[in-house]
């Protein structure tokens, strides 16, 4: 799936923001070394949070951060995927929900209370969603926050009209590359890093902690396996569960393992 | 029926829109309406395990990040009872100078300044001024290497942790951003010279500034809350003069303080409270700019920035050479229930955190009241002030004006939850 420019003419570049916190937004502003080369050769046509001049679709390229939470945003979304030819949800709120999809695995109702004096006040959906639950998405770009050597890749690729070519390995893997000693073998650190999507170089790690999972979960992830790994290693009540149901959480393969983890602690329970 | 309708809100982060009622050409009622979406992150902290809330409420704002890591473990800390080392908390610094200077070349360069130079965005002015841009890039790529460094990566860092860090960054490559950083000094003392010649819109208001306040250091973490209304409090009181409304409006909370008034956080506040504590070198840049304090004039608050940025800079030359890992990166958590509040100044403004835990380390309460909940009534006030400007002015004009001035206070509109549509109608 690319995007070949058939002319000369510069790609219009639409950049829309959903439930968020404009950090993958940024990343964009984070190219630093490469901001102005990116913007002479497409043309950045809707990007509020870096400028006033909106140029009227379609776009050839839509990158939409954030999640999808309120009735406003179910409508807006599919207005959005109508105007641009290619769209690229851009981290893991677009590509899994995100953090704010914490609250599908809990009562709204309860959440809104807990936060709000006047609940009845707020216009919000019982669930956040991803991208491509609602419109149909080219090409995903996962992270919490995206790494900037993806969102490159992903551009140039498109720009110059071959594959996307994201790193294929977990970030176990990249941890192994970078000769790193491994937190679970030596210290007994639970560490998502076998089932999570490569592409920030085994950063966790590295730090001296597990991986907590924001590249959402790799293609080739074993569940099960983890789930074994994890229990023995929890250091507090529930720490495997809350490591699954954190930034990725909603990503259907996290669903999965969450299962797994629960079905494990009521056989241990029934024992 | 006069009707004045503006365009989204650019160059903020999140998303909003602006009402203003007139009735015989005066300004009867004022709303600025948050649109962005409520994420509920105080609901879902409950039950998370301590260690996990930095690197979630990190998520509040893709653009200060380290604010909210650092109010919240401090505010943790706290619940536990625990201090951290002087080499712990002095690393701390450093990180969120990394913070202040990237945040605030953005704002200045990239989101305020296009106003001021009447283009739309900083694309536009790189045509026409491609060295100024290429500056403030390079500025800002300074404050995000040395997020890197240290944390691993600028947006969302991973090092941070209850009682500390989890490793002691490679002191080789905290080393590193020594050069950048230095350029980035003279840059900054630049910047002041260029942001003083800025043609700001007029307006002057007479502003409660709060901020924290230490005696010898510039308040970013450790000190008390001090208002220039002379309100002298400890971190643990700050609730019982600062207090969190919401109102229909908006998805955001509003802050008052308890006689109702409502009060500035920000650049202007701390420069304004704070700058016998600044750095010789920002002190230098702000006597030779001659600059009377205070600054009451929100559209100025890109000088302050200036300043600050000056002083940050100057901060993380400072750390970066004295760096040399020393005792333990963190400190053993030793749990237990307890009840604690935590402060910080994110760029944008004075951040508090309160979290109760139980015996297992789990959240309990969360409550978290950030700097844009706190100068959104101010905001609101603000353009009341600026109406009799506003309908002497065309359309396109009068529409730049306000917007301006909501960019001016460089609103983390998705941090307070949150684009702006200026309607100016009569009411009834």
């Amino acid at each position: 799936m690319t995007l070949t420019p058939k002319t000369s003419i510069k790609p219009k570049v639409a950049v829309y923001k959903f439930s968020s916190c404009d950090g993958c937004q940024l990343s964009l502003l984070n190219l630093e070394d490469e901001l102005l080369d990116l913007a002479s050769v497409v043309d950045i046509a809707y990007f509020l949070e870096a400028t006033r001049t909106v140029k009227a679709g379609p776009y050839d390229i839509g990158i939409v951060e954030g999640s999808i939470t309120t009735p406003h945003e179910l409508e807006r979304i599919k207005e959005v995927r109508d105007e641009c030819k290619f769209l690229i949800s851009l981290g893991t709120c677009a590509t899994a929900g995100g953090i704010q999809a914490l609250r599908n695995f809990t009562k709204m109702s309860d959440l809104a209370n807990k936060v709000y004096a006047h609940p009845e006040y707020l216009q919000t959906l019982d669930t956040a969603t991803a991208i491509s639950e609602h419109v149909p998405v080219d090409l995903e770009i996962w992270g919490c926050p995206v790494s900037k050597a993806t969102v490159l890749e992903a551009l140039s690729a498109l720009l110059m009209g071959r594959r996307v070519n994201f790193p294929p390995s977990p970030v176990c893997v990249e941890c192994k590359r970078r000769g790193m000693i491994c937190v679970v073998v030596s210290q007994g650190i639970p560490c998502m890093g076998p089932v999570v999507h490569g592409g920030c170089g085994a950063l966790c790690p590295s730090n001296g902690r597990g991986c907590y999972g924001c590249f959402g979960p790799s293609s080739t992830a074993n569940f099960s396996s983890l789930v074994n790994v994890l229990l023995p290693l929890e250091r507090f009540p529930g720490e495997s569960l809350l490591l699954i149901r954190n930034f990725s959480g909603y990503a259907p393969a996290f669903r999965k393992a969450a299962d797994l983890v629960l079905k494990a602690a009521a056989e241990k329970e029934s024992k | 029926m006069k009707t004045i309708e503006v365009p989204a809100l650019a160059r903020v982060e999140g998303e909003g829109g602006l009402f203003i009622g007139m009735k015989d050409g005066k300004a009867v009622e004022i709303r600025l309406d948050i649109y962005e979406p409520p994420r509920f992150f105080e609901g879902f902290l409950i039950d998370r395990y301590l260690q996990e809330v930095p690197d979630i409420t990190a998520r509040i704002c893709g653009i200060c990040p380290v604010a909210y890591q650092m109010s919240s473990v401090r505010a943790l800390e706290a619940a536990l009872g625990i201090e951290v080392t002087p080499e712990i908390y002095t690393l701390r610094r450093l990180m969120y100078c990394g913070e202040f200077i990237e945040s605030h070349a953005l704002h200045i360069y990239l989101l305020q300044a296009p106003d001021l130079l009447e283009v739309p965005s900083a694309l536009d002015l790189a045509a026409i001024a491609p060295e100024v841009v290429k500056t403030a890039l390079r500025m800002k790529k300074a404050g995000n290497e040395l997020l890197k460094a240290i944390g691993g990566r600028s947006v969302h860092p991973v090092n941070a942790c209850v009682g500390g860090f989890y490793r002691w960054p490679d002191a080789r490559l905290v080393k590193a951003t020594l050069p950048e950083l230095e350029w980035g000094l003279e840059a900054a003392k630049e910047t002041v010279k260029w942001a003083v010649m800025l043609p700001y819109p007029d307006l002057k208001i007479n502003y409660e500034f709060v901020a924290i306040h230490h005696p010898i250091e510039y308040g970013v973490m450790n000190g008390d809350v001090w208002s220039s209304k002379g309100s002298k409090l400890e971190v643990t009181d700050y609730e019982t003069r600062y207090i969190e409304e919401h109102v229909q409006h908006s998805n955001a909370l509003h802050s008052h303080t308890k006689e109702g008034g409502n009060y500035l956080v920000g650049p202007l506040a701390r420069l304004n409270l704070n700058h016998e504590q600044l750095l010789p070198a920002a002190q230098k840049a702000l006597k030779d700019s001659k600059i009377k304090l205070p600054i009451t004039n929100p559209y100025k608050s890109l000088i302050a920035r200036a300043f600050e940025l000056v002083n940050f800079y100057e901060e993380a030359i400072q750390l970066v050479k004295a760096y040399a890992p020393n005792g333990p990166a963190h400190l053993k958590l030793a749990l237990k229930a307890g009840e604690g509040c935590g402060m910080s100044e994110a760029p944008r403004g004075l951040l508090y955190h309160r979290y109760k835990i139980d015996e297992k380390g789990r959240v309990k309460f969360a409550k978290i009241t950030p700097p844009t909940a706190q100068n959104l009534p101010r905001i609101e006030e603000d353009l009341l002030a600026l109406v009799p400007q506003l309908v002497k002015m065309d359309q396109e004009q009068a529409t730049l004006t306000a917007e301006h001035l909501v960019r001016s206070y460089d609103p983390c509109i998705s941090c307070a939850t949150h684009f702006l549509k200026l309607k100016m109608e009569e009411v009834e």
